[in-house]
């Protein structure tokens, strides 16, 4: 039997184009998100005329956390691999007095992610095989002013991955983050991008697959903002809360 | 939470140009994620016209809000007995092939490039090398699925909506926004193909090299522009066929990017002539054969550099494409190279292909006859050219392609085209006129 990724937010363009890139190198797919069975259809399809593999769609609310050991567990085929896109931008003005727009961010992005990834952090290490690719962001390098809220979520989903990562090593299962930067995707498309530093979906996807291949433990989308957040992360908290205003 | 509204996103667009880079708007581009999010965007009666991946060259997909179709881009099923294919219109040409020229299928009709949507395909009615054989891609086309201004989904074929089906093949995005298709491929033996190619002296024989490999199934001549007098219409014939028996190994090209705009004055005469003289004199003998060429390098060989027509410049190009009855080719053919001559404007590239038969859609550009595409760079004196040159297709009962059009009047349609009162009719009849628009539309009145 072909082994298999399951995708958690298949919807996005990121998620969409991991899709394709991995059923391109041989891999069945699971795909899981809200209403997946009926936004994905047509996808699905797609995916099974291009590459010829089996195409799984699951619908799933990351944020009922109490439904995901079942959700897993029922899932049949256990994956190989387990790549989660899901994120909130959500709006930080409202969030900053709305506590439930403040949850909703905080436990879309890490929370109720986290709780799914520990389901399957257990089920791998066990079997003493498998890989996890969380997709957190720079934003969660550095709090910035205009989305820190965001940015403290993917903190946090950076920080767990970290140490999932240490712990699951031993047992040979590999766990990877992923730090976009820019990526032209539907969350993004509206704004003004610097093209130096923006990647499409399909170039992060590539990049994923063969940062995964090769057992990276981070990295940035595109690989230049490493060095850019390796200086925003040195500029002093002095200078920082004064004159960065991005 | 439940189901999440379709998605629509409106982005800004300034400078925004198809192929030619000529003319250039400012607008609104609109982008659904779904299809469904289109039926959101049609309702706020907005006038707009559906835009696939800009290949066209003038202003057919230009408008001030343009529907962008290409995130609807899934193949939806294949039917390997009978190679129907069902796809969305987004799908780009080049994702066809990549997944199906290994499993031994081929467009049945493919323009010069590869990255064009299926619903341009479509709405331009396009033809490749072979069209005296096979005819345009609508030739090809089972049933298509529309969105009528009105957000209503309808689907059309020969035998369902007829005039629908009519009017949108070749109908340039004015009958409604095509969501998808079901159309046939075609079985190749290898994605390799047989070549000959024939160097001519002049225009009279180049003229029968078509006739003489006519049963080649695919055929084009590439024109040395910058000929003159004895020499005029001289060039390189090729033709070719897929070979029998042998391997599926496509392996698409990257292309390069040009990467930035070229100054106006690079694509100059000299560097012309040279290109021509290297091009045409790279054939050594007068006719010669070659074996095992791939698809990319025979059908798609632009593509290969993309972004090409940054080579123009800023002020961008224009492509005259136009079409003689049999009858009139050569002697029109020549009328016109001379015209140009007289002028002191070059082309710079130039494409001759024999066409067949014509087909019943009402603007489809192709009839039986000798088809001729030539690019102009933008420069002083063109567009007065180029009318003259009108006057002379005109008179032989020629017409121009739409799709490569940005500057032709309504006489021209009208003569050229006598689909067109139809046309008219069909969309004032169904208020298709109110709610699409491309520039080219209101200049033209379609
Ligand atoms: C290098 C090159 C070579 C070419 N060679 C050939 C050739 O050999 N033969 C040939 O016939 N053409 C040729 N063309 C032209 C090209 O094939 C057509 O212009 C084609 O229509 C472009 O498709 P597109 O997806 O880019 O559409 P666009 O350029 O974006 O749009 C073209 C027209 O199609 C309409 N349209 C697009 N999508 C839809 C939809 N979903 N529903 C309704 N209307 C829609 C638009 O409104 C517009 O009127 C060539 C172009 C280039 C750049
Ligand atoms: N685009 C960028 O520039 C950028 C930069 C840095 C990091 N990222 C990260 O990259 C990932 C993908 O982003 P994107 O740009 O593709 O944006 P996106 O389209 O907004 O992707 C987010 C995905 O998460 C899903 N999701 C949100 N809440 C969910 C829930 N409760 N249950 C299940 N799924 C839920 C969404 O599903 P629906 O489709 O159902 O809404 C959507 O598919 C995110 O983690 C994002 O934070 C993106």
């Amino acid at each position: 039997m072909m082994e298999s990724v399951l995708i958690l937010g298949a919807k996005s363009d990121i998620g969409k184009a991991l899709a394709r890139e991995y059923a391109r190198h041989g891999y069945d797919l699971i795909l899981v998100a809200r209403d997946a069975g009926i936004a994905l259809k047509d996808f699905a399809s797609d995916l099974r005329i291009r590459s010829h593999r089996s195409v799984i769609l699951r619908d799933l609310d990351i944020l009922s956390v109490e439904a995901h050991k079942d959700f897993y567990f029922s899932l049949g085929k256990r994956p190989a691999g387990v790549i989660c896109v899901i994120g909130y931008m959500g709006d930080q003005t409202t969030a900053s007095s709305d506590f439930r727009e403040f949850k909703r961010i905080t436990d879309t992005n890490y929370t109720a992610v986290a709780c799914f990834l520990n389901v399957v952090a257990n089920d791998f290490q066990r079997r003493s095989k498998g890989f996890i690719i969380g997709i957190s962001s720079v934003a969660g390098d550095r709090g910035r002013k205009k989305n820190y809220i965001y940015g403290a979520s993917k903190a946090a989903l950076s920080a767990y991955l970290s140490g999932l990562r240490a712990r699951l090593y031993p047992h040979g299962v590999h766990v990877m983050t992923v730090k976009p930067g820019f990526v032209k995707t539907r969350m993004t498309m509206a704004m003004q991008l610097p093209p130096l530093l923006t990647a499409s979906p399909e170039d992060a996807a590539r990049q994923i697959y063969e940062a995964q291949r090769k057992g990276k433990d981070i990295i940035y989308v595109k690989g230049r903002w490493r060095l850019v957040m390796g200086i925003i992360r040195l500029i002093p908290e002095r200078i920082f809360k004064a004159y960065c205003n991005f | 939470m439940g189901e999440s509204a379709p998605l629509i996103i409106k982005q800004k667009v300034r400078d925004f140009s198809a192929w030619g880079r000529y003319p250039r708007v400012d607008g609104k581009l609109v982008s659904p994620s779904h299809p469904k999010g289109l039926g959101y965007f049609l309702k706020s009666g907005d006038t707009f016209i559906p835009l696939g991946n800009r290949r066209s060259y003038g202003d057919s997909a230009l408008a001030a809000r343009m529907l962008d179709v290409r995130p609807c881009n899934c193949m939806l099923r294949f039917d390997t007995d009978k190679g129907l294919l069902h796809t969305q219109a987004g799908v780009l040409l080049s994702d066809i092939l990549k997944t199906f020229v290994p499993r031994g299928w081929f467009l049945p009709v493919t323009p010069g490039t590869k990255y064009v949507t299926v619903g341009g395909a479509i709405a331009s009615d396009v033809h490749g090398k072979n069209h005296h054989l096979d005819g345009c891609f609508s030739k090809w086309v089972r049933e298509i699925s529309i969105m009528l201004p009105g957000g209503q989904v309808v689907s059309c074929s020969r035998r369902k909506n007829h005039e629908l089906f009519l009017a949108t093949c070749g109908g340039q995005g004015l009958t409604g926004v095509i969501l998808e298709a079901r159309f046939y491929l075609k079985k190749i033996d290898s994605c390799l193909l047989d070549q000959v190619t024939v160097r001519t002296n002049n225009l009279q024989e180049t003229f029968d090299a078509f006739e003489q490999y006519c049963n080649m199934p695919y055929s084009v001549a590439w024109i040395d522009g910058t000929a003159k007098g004895p020499k005029t219409g001289r060039g390189i014939f090729t033709a070719a066929s897929f070979m029998n028996g042998g391997d599926y190994d496509y392996r698409p090209y990257g292309s390069m990017d040009i990467p930035v705009e070229f100054p106006p004055f690079f694509m100059n005469k000299a560097l012309l002539t040279g290109f021509n003289f290297l091009y045409y004199h790279g054939a050594r003998e007068r006719v010669s054969y070659q074996q095992g060429i791939d698809i990319d390098t025979f059908f798609y060989p632009l593509d290969r550099i993309g972004k090409w027509n940054r080579l123009y410049g800023r002020r961008g190009f224009v492509q005259y494409h136009f079409i003689l009855p049999k009858g009139q080719g050569f002697d029109g053919i020549l009328e016109i190279m001379r015209e140009i001559g007289k002028s002191g404007i070059s082309p710079y590239l130039a494409v001759l292909k024999l066409y067949g038969m014509e087909n019943e859609n009402l603007l489809s550009f192709p009839m039986e006859g000798y088809g001729l595409a030539l690019d102009f760079k933008i420069q002083k004196g063109l567009f007065h050219l180029l009318d003259r040159l009108d006057n002379i297709v005109v008179a032989r009962g020629g017409r121009l392609y739409l799709t490569k059009d940005s500057r032709m009047n309504r006489k021209m349609v009208e003569k050229g085209y006598s689909g067109i009162w139809q046309f008219r009719r069909f969309r004032r009849s169904n208020d298709m006129d109110k709610m699409i628009q491309s520039l080219q539309s209101r200049r033209l009145g379609l």
